[in-house]
């Protein structure tokens, strides 16, 4: 018997926080207006030096090449120190209207130069892109997602001239996506819910369409990982998070 | 005494809290006892022909023949794949991720139970999977249902619309020079080679989705296609690609009719004896040169 209420005491305080977290997700549902999120992403320390590319496989792409050699883009950093193409987005505090929101606007994955440009796509959930080229060398794109959670790999072929793939995830994931023809064609779709923004080259970003609340801000750099930061959305005024990512 | 009951309760509380709140790795393995619940799922059922496939009635025959290379659960880590070596021998298909090379249906699908019993009825050419067309139909049927059953998207998904193939026209040389054109456009030759013979510039650093090396097709070394050798075969082994490997499927940029030009030119690279091979040889068709590129 005694047993029986001392087990009742996490159970309650289980459901109460339960309780809590509803009804906070429904007062957000409620929220109108919209703000912003913007700030810099940095790197602490020099950047690791970018190992050249040898395109000698393909002399188209090494005629591209020839006054501006190729290098991997690991970390590319710009002005300030700016780490670009890092991937800002909402991880936490979005209510399900605003992250249920798809933008209308088609991003664009272009293959230029034996390159993929941008090297780092960010997208929403269920909104489509498109995989371009621009070379007339043939390439085949391929993503691969882990088939278990959700994305289903896929490869298609894109000759010279071919028409545009367009395409959509069903799950927030990073997609590495690679050219096999082109050993050295590495890059990544990364899908995330709600609102979202990549780095400039100076490494600034504005993320658009945030509901006033509070929220967790992920920023993502495929070599160096996650970081995470608390931000306080209020109406039209922007809120303000900058990243710092450790050289290593 | 009472104070150790209480707190092994306590215990045993947290700790089911805890699991309960571990995120699910989707990266995990499945568990026995997930595979175990979806052999009587209504996916693990097959249609061949006329024929329904049943999971459970298969047990017996993958526990004989097939759980040594692709594993309880349908893995592919059955305690022989540890010696079979890629590029020489493919590791055995993992057949929880629900990716087949094999398929008539287009890349980024399942395959239909069809694709799926041609497969086992064939067995894949230089692996160490043989054909088992020695099993009855409705064995193989049952087999089917068993494969699907191992994979969580075999639950969720259907299978894709398979691709149409127009009847097979005549085989005139303007045909197999068209497919010429083909190779040479759509650049075949980067892996498979000029002339066929898996030589081409990206041959050597080719690898499968989980980073094993893997060869190209060699034309002209005697090998069949491990997708089949009719021409239907060769025309669906391009068009749908070869999912899971680095061979993208070319639905979106040669139209049917091209399709069937590469198709011949394709069987006249071939070591095997054929028409195809005996035209171009009388027109004195020379291989491509991937350097008089676009």
């Amino acid at each position: 018997m005694r047993t029986g209420y001392r087990l009742m005491a996490p159970a309650l305080a289980l459901a109460a926080a339960v309780l809590i977290v509803v009804y906070h997700s429904h007062t957000d549902a409620h929220a109108a207006g919209t703000g912003s999120i913007t700030g810099t992403v940095k790197l602490d320390g020099t950047a690791p030096h970018q190992r050249g590319i040898d395109m000698s496989k393909d002399p188209y792409c090494v005629k591209l090449h020839a006054s501006d050699p190729a290098h991997m883009e690991l970390v590319e950093v710009g002005t300030n120190n700016g780490l670009e193409n890092v991937v800002l987005y909402i991880s936490q505090g979005l209510s399900g209207d605003a992250a249920n929101q798809k933008p209308t606007n088609v991003p664009v994955f272009d293959q230029k130069g034996c390159m993929y440009t941008p090297h780092v796509l960010a997208m929403d959930v269920g909104q489509e892109f498109k995989v371009t080229t621009s070379d007339q060398t043939t390439h085949n794109i391929h993503p691969e997602p882990n088939p278990m959670a959700g994305n289903i790999p896929w490869n298609r072929s894109q000759p010279p001239g071919a028409a545009p793939i367009v395409q959509s995830w069903k799950t927030e994931e990073v997609i590495p996506v690679q050219c096999n023809i082109h050993p050295w064609m590495h890059g990544y779709f990364v899908v995330v819910k709600g609102p979202y923004a990549t780095t400039k080259d100076d490494g600034t970003y504005t993320i658009e369409n945030v509901p006033p609340g509070s929220y967790t801000v992920t920023a993502w750099q495929e070599t160096y990982g996650k970081q995470t930061q608390k931000v306080t959305v209020a109406e039209g005024k922007p809120a303000s998070a900058d990243f710092t990512f450790k050289a290593k | 005494m009472a104070v150790h009951t209480n707190l092994l309760k306590w215990l045993l509380a947290l700790s089911v809290v805890i699991t309960l709140c571990l995120p699910g790795n989707s990266f995990a393995q499945l568990t026995t006892n997930q595979v175990q619940d979806w052999l009587h799922s209504p996916a693990a059922t097959s249609h061949v022909g006329n024929l329904t496939g049943h999971a459970p009635d298969a047990q017996y025959q993958y526990r004989r023949y097939c759980v040594g290379c692709h594993g309880e659960l349908g893995d592919g880590n059955g305690e022989n794949a540890m010696w079979m070596e890629p590029p020489l021998l493919q590791k055995p298909r993992n057949f929880q991720l629900g990716i087949f090379k094999c398929r008539s249906t287009p890349t980024g699908t399942l395959p239909t139970d069809q694709d799926l019993f041609d497969t086992i009825g064939r067995g894949m050419d230089r692996s160490n999977m043989p054909s088992w067309n020695t099993l009855s139909k409705q064995e193989r049927a049952d087999l089917v249902a068993l494969v699907k059953h191992f994979s969580p998207r075999f639950q969720s998904e259907k299978p894709g619309t398979p691709i149409q193939i127009p009847p097979e026209p005549e085989i005139t040389d303007d045909r197999i020079k068209a497919g010429q054109a083909v190779f040479q456009k759509v650049e075949c030759w980067k892996c498979h080679g000029a002339q066929g013979m898996a030589n081409g510039p990206s041959a050597s650093t080719l690898t499968d989705d989980l980073g094993r090396t893997i060869a190209p097709f060699n034309f002209t070394d005697g090998s069949r296609p491990k997708c089949g050798t009719t021409d239907q075969d060769l025309y669906r082994i391009f068009m749908t690609g070869l999912d899971g490997t680095p061979m993208p499927s070319f639905s979106d940029n040669i139209k049917p009719e091209e399709a069937w030009d590469l198709v011949f030119y394709l069987r006249s690279l071939m070591s095997q004896p054929s028409v195809e091979k005996q035209m171009a040889k009388k027109m004195g068709l020379k291989p491509v040169n991937p350097s008089s590129g676009p």
